[in-house]
């Protein structure tokens, strides 16, 4: 059984082939202004990975903000599920998964099986998702691999208004000015962040073994504020970045072992 | 992108004023109000309930000394000194840090007397737009408040959130207004309230073609809308007024009324030597209550 | 004077709203709030200085989360039902 897992980001296409149960083939691309064929392109890269055909492919399935511009006939998994799914599959004991997005911060209640049970979800204001951390490290100045490392310099962090991306920027802005230090700010932008994401999920219970996933799982930063602030070691699975399309061709491959395509 | 804070969005000078014909005596009740807000500092003093003079300075580092400076200012070749003045309300940003002060109130008490002060007892709907903030607040005839709602939380529409798109689009702050109407149509609102969002769906609208202006009535369209749906939450009544640094952008205060289907009160034009000065609202909010915690007391 | 207290983002609106002037102040909404997030305050209404409920600051700019376990959209929340003066309600309105 191959199926074919696409996750669609508002920045990247992610792309990961299923075989039998195990992962052959992991692919991306930058989104761009053409989602579809940024997903053609991944899928082709790793069709070619993997050393199979387009052809061999039982099931595409489609995950992600941009899931209608998915190319290939294919079936739709929500960003929800996929997590749900992906997650349990690389940490078994998964219970709870943060998935933090560029534009969008979710958390998933699951269950052994993978199912979902419970979510919540933050979307459309920029300092729930990851742009708070792209715009604060923006306003630092500094690449956002380099905030991270930073901040664990840091042993307090400087208030700052953390409720908007834009009052954080112009609070950052001007303690840079008064010549604040710098790991501290960027350690109050991670427990920031990290604070937002505990009130959360507080309301589905912090049931362990929590797993993070999305492209801020890879901030040691972030990792370290959060860890602190839920009062556990979160799970950082391989490859966090691939668990949206990972689900989705898990799910694919349930789909077709259960006749529902 | 790199700007020091407390630059203001629309540009307003130090200065203070003795109302012209006014005068007093040691007979009169004299009292004063000091307003520390973020930016701006303000001190009004009334005699008997009205209008006698004030002073407008920048807020420094330091909240009591902003605080003192302001008062000076508004004492200032008016041959009163702090002693003449009967009582002192302290209010605004951080109100404790008035020390001379008889007694703190919060700057929407204040903030809502001063309105209805300032245009009379027809006026029941006030929304403040601030550098940072957004408040909505309801008054009866007295300038009592009824229902208010404050939003520092998002910047959406806040003067902070209007420089990030006049950023943006290159337009100078104090044109966002007038340019905003220079659209044959109005355009749909952006989908987006988020200032950061809404930022990456007006670089797509201008790569797919869209005129700066355009986008900018796009924009100020959905703050507009936004700016509606908090007066709506406070409940509109009729006479509605607009104050703050937003109160100077036609671009907003046009849609609002359309939205609303209200006309707002004019502003007063405080350049003229007569005039009052919005920006003192809550200083002479402060200084009316003051008047009346003076009187209550003496009935004791 | 009722009181708004939460925020409007891109999100959606949330709000505890406290009317003050049917407040006794008998403070057992403060008690009754699984997550701490109310408590008496002193506000001067009508020249004097009245004791009422409050959302306390810490909490005001992120009511979403603090509120969101007790499922405001219902309005039969811990706080709200036990108010006899009914002075304390809200609204719940996600995108």
């Amino acid at each position: 059984m191959i199926t074919v897992g696409m996750d669609l980001g508002t920045q990247r296409v992610q792309v990961v082939i299923l075989k039998d149960g195990c992962i052959v083939a992991r692919s991306w691309a930058f989104s761009g202004f053409d989602p579809t064929k940024a997903a053609e392109q991944a899928v082709d890269e790793a069709v070619k990975q993997s050393n199979l055909k387009l052809s061999d492919v039982n099931h595409f399935a489609a995950t992600g903000s941009a899931i209608d511009m998915a190319p290939y006939a294919y079936s739709k998994v929500s960003m929800m599920s996929a997590d749900a799914k992906a997650g349990v599959f690389l940490v078994p004991k998964a219970r709870t998964i943060i998935d933090i997005g560029a534009e969008e911060a979710r958390a998933v209640k699951c269950d052994e099986k993978g199912i979902m049970v419970d979510f919540v979800v933050n979307e459309r204001c920029a300092a729930g998702a990851g742009a708070f951390i792209e715009a604060m490290a923006r306003a630092l100045e500094m690449k956002m691999e380099d905030m991270g490392p930073l901040a664990l310099k840091a042993e307090r962090a400087s208030p700052i208004n953390a409720s908007c991306v834009i009052f954080g920027e112009s609070d950052v802005v001007s303690l840079i000015h008064r010549q604040e230090s710098k790991p501290e700010i960027a350690r109050a932008v991670y427990d920031a962040m990290a604070d937002r994401v505990s009130s959360m999920i507080h309301r589905l219970g912090i049931n362990p073994e929590v797993v993070l996933v999305g492209g801020v799982a890879k901030d040691p930063g972030f990792i370290a504020s959060l860890n602190r602030k839920l009062g556990l070691t979160v799970v950082i699975p391989e490859y966090p970045e691939y668990v949206g399309a990972l689900g989705a061709a898990l799910i694919a491959a349930t789909r077709v072992k259960e006749g529902k395509k | 992108m790199s700007k020091p804070k407390g630059k203001e969005f629309w540009r307003w000078q130090e200065y203070h004023r003795i109302m012209p014909g006014k005068k007093w005596s040691s007979k009169d009740i004299i009292t004063a109000g000091v307003d520390v807000g973020s930016v701006g500092s303000k001190a009004a003093i009334m005699v008997n309930g009205e209008a006698y003079s004030w002073g407008i300075t920048r807020t420094g580092s330091n909240s009591p000394e902003s605080a003192n400076k302001a008062l000076d200012y508004a004492l200032e070749d008016t041959g009163l000194k702090v002693s003449d003045l009967k009582y002192i309300v302290g209010t605004g940003y951080g109100r404790v840090n008035v020390p001379m002060a008889n007694k703190a109130i919060t700057e929407i008490a204040c903030h809502a007397k001063g309105a209805n002060y300032i245009w009379g007892p027809t006026v029941r709907t006030v929304l403040d737009v601030g550098g940072q903030d957004i408040k909505a607040i309801r008054i009866d005839e007295t300038g009592r408040v009824v229902s208010f709602l404050m939003n520092d939380k998002c910047a959406a529409g806040t003067g902070r959130g209007m420089e990030v798109f006049a950023d943006l689009l290159q337009i100078p702050i104090e044109q966002i207004g007038e340019i905003s109407l220079k659209v044959e149509k109005e355009p749909e609102p952006v989908s987006c309230t988020c200032v950061a969002f809404a930022k990456t769906e007006a670089m797509g609208l201008l790569r797919k073609g869209w005129s700066r202006e355009k986008v900018l009535a796009a924009y100020t369209r959905a703050m507009a809308v936004r700016m509606a749906n908090l007066i709506n939450r406070v409940g509109l009544e009729k006479e509605l007024v607009v104050t703050g640094g937003q109160s100077k952008n036609i671009g907003i205060v046009s849609r609002i009324e359309a939205i609303l289907g209200v006309k707002t009160l004019p502003m007063p034009n405080w350049r003229d030597e007569g005039s009052l000065d919005p920006m003192v609202a809550g200083a002479l909010g402060a200084a009316s209550l003051a008047k009346a915690l003076y009187e209550k007391a003496q009935k004791r | 004077m009722i009181t708004h207290y939460g925020y409007c983002d891109g999100s959606g609106e949330y709000y505890i709203i406290i009317d003050s002037d049917k407040c006794s102040g008998c403070g057992k909404c403060v008690q009754k709030c699984p997550q701490s997030a109310l408590k008496l305050e002193t506000e001067f209404i009508d020249l004097e200085d009245k004791t009422v409920a409050a959302v306390s600051e810490e909490h005001r700019k992120k009511i979403k989360y603090t509120c969101g376990s007790c499922n405001p959209e219902s309005n039969n929340v811990p706080c709200v039902l036990t108010c006899e003066a009914k002075a304390i309600s809200c609204v719940w309105n996600p995108r």
